[in-house]
């Protein structure tokens, strides 16, 4: 089953941990600037949000690379740069409408999220954000709880408006 | 070898130059970093004896090992320098994202000397180093002067500044920085200021590595765990965050009030932790790569006090609400704001005001001086008081000074509530006999974070001691002041101590450093900084003579609470302090401990 990687901005306190902890999988070195996962911050409005790949169905990036070298990992159903093929050219980084991926000079390739790749635990972001900001789950659990939450509200509205 | 970035910047502001020179392992290896390789490196650069606000002092930023990595809380950066406050040696320590943002940059620490001959700003852009004109901010809160910085410079900077405070020289100014994190004590915003040094702005994109990458994960992810489990700092620290013990001290009797005239609050439960989550409280929030998120982000929406920001945390609620009577939060946040955009230590404000409000109601400080009256419980007085202080406007200009200037100026010294010249923070040392010892004895002049107590004599953390006997405390204070000082010096912040120990940290630092540290070295190394620090106090003329406190808390009981009857037994305690750590019976280390430390 597909996961994805939710996240709940209300819970992000802003400690940038899985930044850290991205950079540090992908490169071996702390590196926020390197990291693809990034914690924006609104410090007047009090707003922490996280933003990285949503993994699009459709995913533009995959679509215009002229050389097929980003594709969907049939495990996680997350897409992966193949670096072999890959040739630096920045078209996706164009065609991205987030800014979810980026072209890393050094290696002269195109670096996105691609969960680690990880089957049954956490990506390395999920394992460090202490107050569940970041959660991986699987896609029809987190969409059904969604509805349960919403359903919830409603349930609290209905009790006030027949008491 | 990995954690540290093996690089120091050297920037003189008499001559405009920057230069970056190459860190030496050997100190770093004996010293780890932050307030130990900071105290360090100002030991050997600057005589002991000089003129705090003289450009011949030093001020220096100093991060960590730990600073920029995912061990929890490791964000930290120092500022060190000798105290203009209490002219012993200074050591605040800040969280905020700007410690690592100097690692990113490519350092371990920043040495400043020197003095600029108009106002100037540091822009630390990645590897490029340049110093800029800072016309256009002084004179400015730090709010604005951190906005226009960025502005200026880039959009996602961390800055620290001084606040107007500073500029003036006011003895209690602080560092700010990311707005609202501060390197508080000691007065280390008015050394900033003598330097005419504003501001120091940071971006950086290098990396911060680690020697063993899977065994500091590991031992990062380990911690992590303990910390989300405890139920401090997994459960107190991010719900109410510190002032969850305005109602835990006060209820054990111990809660300063009114200029520790008593030792419980009846208006404690107005300013309280609870109340504040209940009523002000938009968010909690984390300094960089910290899990435990005790920050508080607030707002007060309507009113004459109306404004948004951080805090109160419980020292700053305490010495702006209970030390002073007032228990309306709106104005005690308000005055702790003010602090902030102005540049003061909050501890020391508050009580400079309470000092201030004694004074006047026992009729020492005549209404004329002040301009109006100054009575416990008056917050629009406090409001008022505070932004005269950072202004150092009118009577604010000697409030802003800190209380036992005030307090000597009108002919009270022991009316000052502190130890050194700097005051007390929320704990009464009558009610907690280990805080006694502890403010005693503090390098820095007393301080709830050198050796904190607290944590055996209400946590029971990590075993109970009752807090009004004396029995054992020599011993705790001792080996907590060690294990602080070692912490400190990692990067990472003292409050991870609720939830792990030295044991904890100790696997941190060795795989990120890879430099074969032991637990037993690392416990010695904590002991060799405060040894240094008594050093540099005692060459910088203070003695044995000044590890005492004022009359209020060795002679006078508290009078009403659980605490009734209770004095300050530092002299239960002391000689027996003096000898654990090897010092003569004056408190001058002995010849053999400080061979021992290899300090001799």
């Amino acid at each position: 089953m597909a996961k994805v990687l939710v996240i709940h901005p209300e819970r992000c306190t802003a400690c940038r941990a899985c930044e850290l902890a991205c950079s540090m999988k992908h490169y071996g070195e702390f590196n926020p600037s390197r990291s693809r996962i990034q914690v924006n911050i609104f410090l007047e409005e009090a707003l922490y949000i996280p933003t990285t790949c949503t993994q699009c169905d459709q995913a533009w990036c995959a679509k215009i690379c002229p050389t097929n070298a980003i594709v969907r990992d049939q495990a996680t159903m997350a897409y992966i740069v193949v670096d072999d093929k890959c040739v630096g050219c920045k078209m996706c980084v164009l065609a991205c409408p987030f800014g979810s991926i980026v072209l890393f000079p050094e290696k002269g390739k195109a670096e996105k999220c691609d969960h680690c790749l990880s089957i049954d635990g956490d990506p390395e972001c999920v394992k460090f954000c202490t107050p569940k900001a970041l959660e991986y789950l699987d896609e029809d659990n987190e969409v059904r709880m969604r509805q349960m939450a919403t359903a919830l509200k409603l349930k609290e509205t209905f009790k006030e408006v027949t008491v | 070898m990995g954690g540290w970035q093996g690089q120091i910047l050297r920037v003189n502001l008499t001559k405009g130059t920057c230069k970056k020179e190459k860190l030496d392992p050997k100190l770093a290896r004996a010293y780890i970093g932050g307030r130990g390789l900071g105290t360090k490196m100002l030991f050997d650069e600057v005589s002991p004896a000089v003129d705090p606000l003289s450009p011949n002092n030093k001020l220096i930023m100093a991060t960590g090992p730990l600073t920029g990595t995912n061990a929890s809380t490791g964000g930290r950066y120092m500022v060190i320098t000798k105290s203009p406050l209490t002219g012993a040696i200074a050591c605040s320590n800040s969280g905020g994202y700007i410690g690592a943002e100097i690692k990113f940059c490519g350092y371990d620490l920043i040495v400043f000397e020197g003095r600029a001959k108009s106002p100037v700003y540091l822009w630390l852009n990645n590897d490029r180093v340049e110093i800029r004109p800072a016309d256009k901010v002084w004179g400015k809160t730090t709010h604005e002067t951190e906005d226009r910085l960025k502005a200026e410079t880039h959009d996602e900077a961390k800055v620290c500044s001084i606040g107007p405070a500073g500029e003036k020289l006011a003895l209690i100014a602080s560092v700010m920085n990311d707005k609202h994190r501060a390197a508080g004590r000691s007065g280390v915003g008015a050394v900033m200021g003598s330097k005419n040094l504003k501001a120091v702005v940071v971006k950086g994109f290098q990396s911060v590595k680690v020697a063993r990458p899977k065994e500091f994960m590991a031992a990062c992810r380990a911690v992590v765990k303990k910390l989300a489990e405890s139920p401090v700092t997994g459960g107190g620290l991010p719900k109410y965050g510190t002032p969850i013990l305005v109602n835990v001290i006060n209820a054990h009797g111990f809660l300063p009030t009114r200029n520790f005239q008593q030792g419980q609050f009846e208006g404690a439960d107005k300013v309280s932790g609870e109340t504040i989550a209940d009523t002000i409280l938009l968010k909690n929030k984390g300094c960089f790569a910290c899990t435990i998120a005790c920050a508080r982000v607030t707002e007060v929406k309507e009113g004459k006090y109306k404004g948004a920001g951080e805090g109160p945390e419980y020292e700053s609620g305490w010495a702006l609400g209970i030390a002073t009577g007032v228990s309306d939060l709106a104005a005690v946040t308000k005055a702790n704001y003010l602090c902030n955009e102005l540049g003061m230590d909050t501890i020391e404000a508050g009580v400079a005001v309470a000092t201030a409000m004694e004074l006047f109601e026992k009729g020492y400080i005549p209404q004329k001086d002040i301009g109006r009256p100054l009575r416990f419980g008056d917050g629009d007085a406090l409001v008022w008081l505070i932004e005269e202080m950072g202004y150092r406007r009118g009577f604010g200009e000697l409030v802003a000074q800190g209380g036992y200037r005030v307090a000597e100026k009108y002919g009270h010294p022991e009316l000052f509530m502190g130890a050194k010249k700097q005051a007390f923070p929320a704990y009464d040392g009558r009610g907690a006999q280990g805080m006694a010892l502890g403010y005693a004895t503090s390098n820095r002049g007393a301080c709830h974070l050198r050796g904190y107590t607290i944590s055996v004599e209400v946590f029971g953390i990590p075993q109970k001691m009752d807090p009004f006997l004396t029995q054992g405390k020599a011993g705790v204070s001792k080996l907590f002041q060690d294990v602080t000082a070692f912490v400190d010096s990692c990067g990472i912040c003292l409050f991870t101590t609720f939830g792990i120990g030295a044991d904890d940290i100790h696997p941190m630092l060795e795989h990120a450093t890879g430099a074969g540290y032991t637990l037993e070295e690392c416990l010695k190394i904590g002991e060799r900084i405060w040894n240094m620090e008594r050093l540099f106090n005692l060459k910088a003329g203070l003695s044995g003579k000044d590890d005492t406190l004022p009359p209020r808390i060795l002679k006078e009981p508290i009078p009403e609470g659980p605490a009734k009857g209770m004095v300050g037994k530092l002299h239960e305690m002391l000689p027996e302090y003096y000898k654990l750590r090897g010092w003569d019976a004056s408190g001058v280390p002995s010849k053999a401990k400080l061979k021992e430390l290899a300090l001799g």
